[in-house]
């Protein structure tokens, strides 16, 4: 373990030093653009070929959470990029608690993801031979765990949804490409999400200490930025997975 | 022979410290992040993949001798090119000049002391080794039939064979290559030494800058390609399975989004080490410095452009293939720009054919006709005739055989001196890089008119009359395989055995000549200033040529490497 | 080493503060015009949206407003190279001929071992 801010031996100055992290994280981000960019393009011509289906698929998503995970992801956002301010600024005692905010926030996202994979794996939404769009439809409103107003709409917009996509079995075939991609892309994003927090751990642990001020603050900027990226993609993930047919419920 | 190894001192010495007896013991290499050492590291574990590669080819080529087939099944058949493919292509060619040659001498190059992330570096040899190991778990539990390209459905849902530890072994090798990327474009922004400014950097570093970029935009989107294909394969779900609706041929946009880039990976840094031997070995500085340079940015970029001239035949949309082709013909504009450029620094030149020399020679032959060939391969029209033939073999086998190759054993020969202190037997050398010449192309130009007739490639038969230009594609194969084994057994005996080479052998006009050789741990004894231009052989007194060169050559004639 | 070494921008927890509002505020609105049936406009009113609020992101979380030149030009490559990935595959499928093979009735036409 070094000390504050010390130098390694293949630079010459502690400026060059965080010049190169700082280029280093960018560049490592423009990977990750990429390596989602793969899956936002398989989401584009799937959700271009199967409007239907990606609609009916979304709608089957919670809004109200992923809306509360928006939101909390946002203000994850916030207290990281406070424990950045607090670090430029030497305050040392903010660091380790804005970033205790925010890793408890990142936490709470991760605990809602499982919430919802869980009432997707009740409702036979998970891709694969037990797969079944029209599963709680064909229940009462009660065992899938919806209000009965929800539950209608769900069965008028599969019948709508049969009709316009030629057929039940190709709706429940496009329909698992759908599903397919939201458990690929969110399941991506909350790998990345994990990722995060064991870095916010290592990081909080190390704050404590005292490490981070307006000398040296690279960690904390860099997995601040790592932090703000995985923000970003949710950003996007929500309109693209939550809100395609929204309009037509 | 080579250059004027007798300076004032007489016969060289080893350096009394340097870095491969800087310490000792399994731990220090394993644990090491020298630059230099997880070069070697890497030249140990990519040589190890050119072996298992290698010997899928051979098997290939023996099964090939009769036209019904001589030594397999038609299913291990499958298994067997499938197989050399993904050695070769992910665990061999992609690494074998920019981890092995790149590592050891971008530091060197510009004058630093080693790279900007050395612990990242040592990072992506292990995970080199990881992604490897699955890979080779893969090939040991019921091999791989799907072809390298891992195409959908085959391989995410019909094949039988052990495609789920390959994919997940492409995946994290995909992740060794992005950290070198990363850590070379890095390295070459912010770790240069005072005075070497970005148009004074060796064209070698040019072209692993290049490289990088496509590395670091590339790779990724192989990562999630094969990913998605390995969650379809393992869980089920669909991306591009037709089954559910998707569409295969996405599969292959995102596939070829890195993989015709990844042809790039191989090809720009063995045209960055031919940049460097050409002028070493004719005395001259290169013929438009300037334009070498941006032209190797002009391939990695207009690289990108291109992916989908291999999915011609697939379905693909008319009006997206004319412009894909048409973007297919800019790819030789940077590329015949080079190859110029390197024709033009001949000319005139006091050439010496020394191994390096020959190699790079070699190189702008070979990678002129694979490139000339591929061509045709844009051309929508012929496309439809040689598509999948063994023209398209043959064609890519010139560029990454003939080209990527040739570069890399030529850059192995040219900077052995540095990496070991030694240099190796000139006579075999020269002897091996003409058996290499001979046997590539009694191997790879058959298979140009075998494809032109029409034999398909990935099949294990063929018509009787394909047999005598096949025979004489495995009699080239084996006089190749002499060409390879003759390099690795004088190498391996130079390291011990083999002549003091000196700082500067050749003498060359590279930062890493300046240094000892094998150079120090830290590379200099002090962060060298640089104050000369690339390649400038008139304005350096210090490389020991004065009163000998430049003198004219008798006769003014041309002196082509190729016809 | 290189010329361009920036110094470090504090950014103040005011500007913070009201990019969180910003944000929280754009999320409020792509659900409100989520609801709204704009027809194919949807989609793009939301990738509108969500691009706005990833750049507030990039430009002020992210300090991307005042980086270097360098690390603009590196956030601006990826994405010019994402975009490069989008759009030359579109022109393949915007320009394809409806296939039959991939409407319908999938299970039905999927490719069987023999």
């Amino acid at each position: 373990m070094h000390r504050t801010g010390e130098l390694y031996g293949q630079y010459k100055t502690l400026e060059q030093q965080k010049e190169t992290a700082t280029l280093g994280m960018w560049v490592f981000l423009v990977t990750e653009i990429l390596f989602f960019g793969g899956m936002f393009l398989t989401y584009a011509i799937n959700r271009h070929e199967y409007p239907t289906a990606f609609g009916v698929g979304g709608n089957m998503l919670d809004l109200n959470l992923g809306f509360a995970n928006t939101v909390v992801l946002i203000a994850s956002s916030f207290t990281m990029a406070m424990s950045v301010w607090s670090a430029q600024t030497s305050n040392k005692k903010l660091v380790p608690i804005f970033l205790i905010f925010t890793l408890i926030l990142g936490i709470v996202f991760l605990g809602v993801k499982v919430v919802e994979y869980k009432q997707k794996f009740d409702h036979h939404l998970i891709p694969g031979h037990g797969f079944d769009i029209t599963y709680c439809s064909k229940q009462p409103a009660a065992v899938c765990g919806i209000s009965e107003e929800d539950h209608a709409k769900e069965i008028t917009e599969i019948k709508e949804g049969i009709e316009a996509d030629g057929g039940l079995v190709a709706l429940n075939a496009h329909a698992q490409l759908y599903f397919s991609l939201y458990f690929g892309m969110t399941g991506l994003h909350a790998l990345h999400m994990i990722v995060g927090a064991g870095l916010l751990v290592w990081l909080i642990l190390e704050s404590r200490k005292g490490r981070f001020d307006a000398n040296y603050n690279t960690p904390v900027e860099n997995i601040g930025l790592y932090w703000h990226f995985v923000d970003i993609v949710w950003i996007f993930l929500f309109p693209l997975l939550y809100l395609i047919n929204r309009h037509l419920a | 022979m080579s250059g004027t190894t007798t300076s004032s001192g007489g016969e060289y010495q080893l350096p009394r410290e340097h870095y491969l007896n800087a310490s000792y013991g399994i731990r220090s290499w394993l644990l090491t992040t020298d630059h230099k050492r997880i070069a070697l590291l890497y030249l140990a574990a990519v040589t190890f993949f050119f072996f298992v590669g290698g010997i899928f080819a051979t098997l290939i080529r023996i099964h090939l001798l009769t036209p019904n087939g001589l030594l397999v099944t038609p299913e291990t058949y499958n298994k067997l090119f499938t197989m050399h493919g993904v050695a070769m292509v992910f665990f061999f060619l992609i690494p074998s000049i920019p981890a092995i040659l790149g590592n050891f001498l971008i530091p060197i190059m510009i004058g630093a002391k080693d790279l900007a992330f050395p612990k990242i570096n040592l990072l992506s040899w292990y995970v080199y080794i990881i992604g490897g190991c699955f890979v080779l778990y893969s090939f040991g539990t019921g091999g791989l039939d799907t072809g390298w390209t891992f195409y959908t459905p085959l391989s995410s849902v019909y094949s039988n064979s052990a495609v789920t530890p390959a994919v997940i072994g492409i995946f994290i090798n995909g992740f060794s290559s992005i950290l070198t990327g990363l850590n070379f474009v890095v390295t070459v922004h912010t770790m240069r030494a005072p005075g070497m400014t970005w148009f004074r950097l060796p064209l070698f570093v040019w072209s692993h800058y290049a490289t990088s970029l496509i590395m670091i935009l590339g790779t990724p989107v192989i990562a999630i390609t094969v990913l998605l294909a390995g969650l379809e394969r393992i869980f089920h779900f669909g991306f591009f399975n037709p089954a559910y609706g998707g569409d295969p041929i996405l599969f292959q946009h995102l596939f070829w989004f890195y993989s015709h880039p990844a042809v790039y990976i191989m090809i720009l840094p063995a045209m960055g080490v031919v940049s460097e031997i050409i002028p070493t070995f004719v005395r001259k500085p290169i013929f438009g410095y300037s334009f070498v340079a941006a032209s190797s940015i002009g391939i990695a970029v207009i690289g990108f452009l291109v992916w989908a001239h291999h999915m011609f035949v697939t379905g693909e949309a008319t009006y997206a293939a004319i412009a894909f082709s048409f973007l297919s013909y800019l790819v030789a504009i940077p590329s015949a720009v080079k190859v110029f450029n390197w024709t033009a620094t001949l000319y005139k030149g006091s050439i010496s054919y020394d191994t390096p020399m020959l190699y790079a020679l070699g190189f702008i032959g070979l990678f002129t006709i694979g490139g000339l060939t591929g061509l045709f391969l844009a051309c929508l029209g012929l496309d439809i005739h040689l598509h999948d033939t063994y023209f398209v073999i043959a064609h890519f086998h010139y560029i990454m055989v003939g080209g990527a190759v040739m570069g890399y054993v030529g850059g192995l020969h040219f900077w052995w001196p540095k990496i070991t202190g030694r240099l190796y037997p000139e006579f075999l050398a020269r002897a091996a890089a003409i058996i290499l010449f001979i046997g590539f192309n009694l191997t790879f130009f058959p298979q140009f008119i075998l494809g032109g007739l029409g034999m398909p490639r990935r099949y294990h038969n063929y018509p009787p009359e394909f047999q005598v230009l096949n025979v004489m594609s495995t009699a080239g194969a084996s006089i190749l395989a002499l060409g390879y084994l003759l390099p690795m057994l004088y190498l391996t005996w130079s390291m011990r055995y083999g002549k003091i080479a000196g700082p500067n052998p050749w003498p060359a006009t590279g930062l890493e000549w300046k240094t000892d050789s094998p150079p120090l741990t830290e590379n200099f004894r002090e962060t060298p200033e640089v104050d000369w231009e690339p390649y400038d052989f008139v304005h350096r007194p210090d490389l020991g040529l004065t009163g000998s060169k430049p003198k004219l050559p008798g006769k003014l004639s041309p002196a082509h490497g190729d016809d | 080493m290189s010329e361009n070494g920036h110094q470090e921008h504090v950014v103040s927890p005011k500007l913070y503060a009201t990019i969180l509002a910003a944000l929280l505020f754009g999320t409020w609105l792509t659900v409100q015009a989520a609801k709204i049936d704009l027809g194919r406009w949807n989609i793009v009113l939301a990738l509108l949206i969500a691009t706005i609020k990833m750049s507030l992101v990039i430009l002020f979380f992210m300090h991307g407003k005042y980086s270097s030149r360098r690390t603009q030009l590196v956030i601006v490559s990826g994405f010019f190279w994402l975009a490069i990935m989008l759009g030359l595959t579109m022109t393949d499928y915007s320009t394809r001929k409806p296939e039959p093979s991939r409407s319908a009735n999938p299970p039905a036409i999927a490719i069987h071992r023999a």
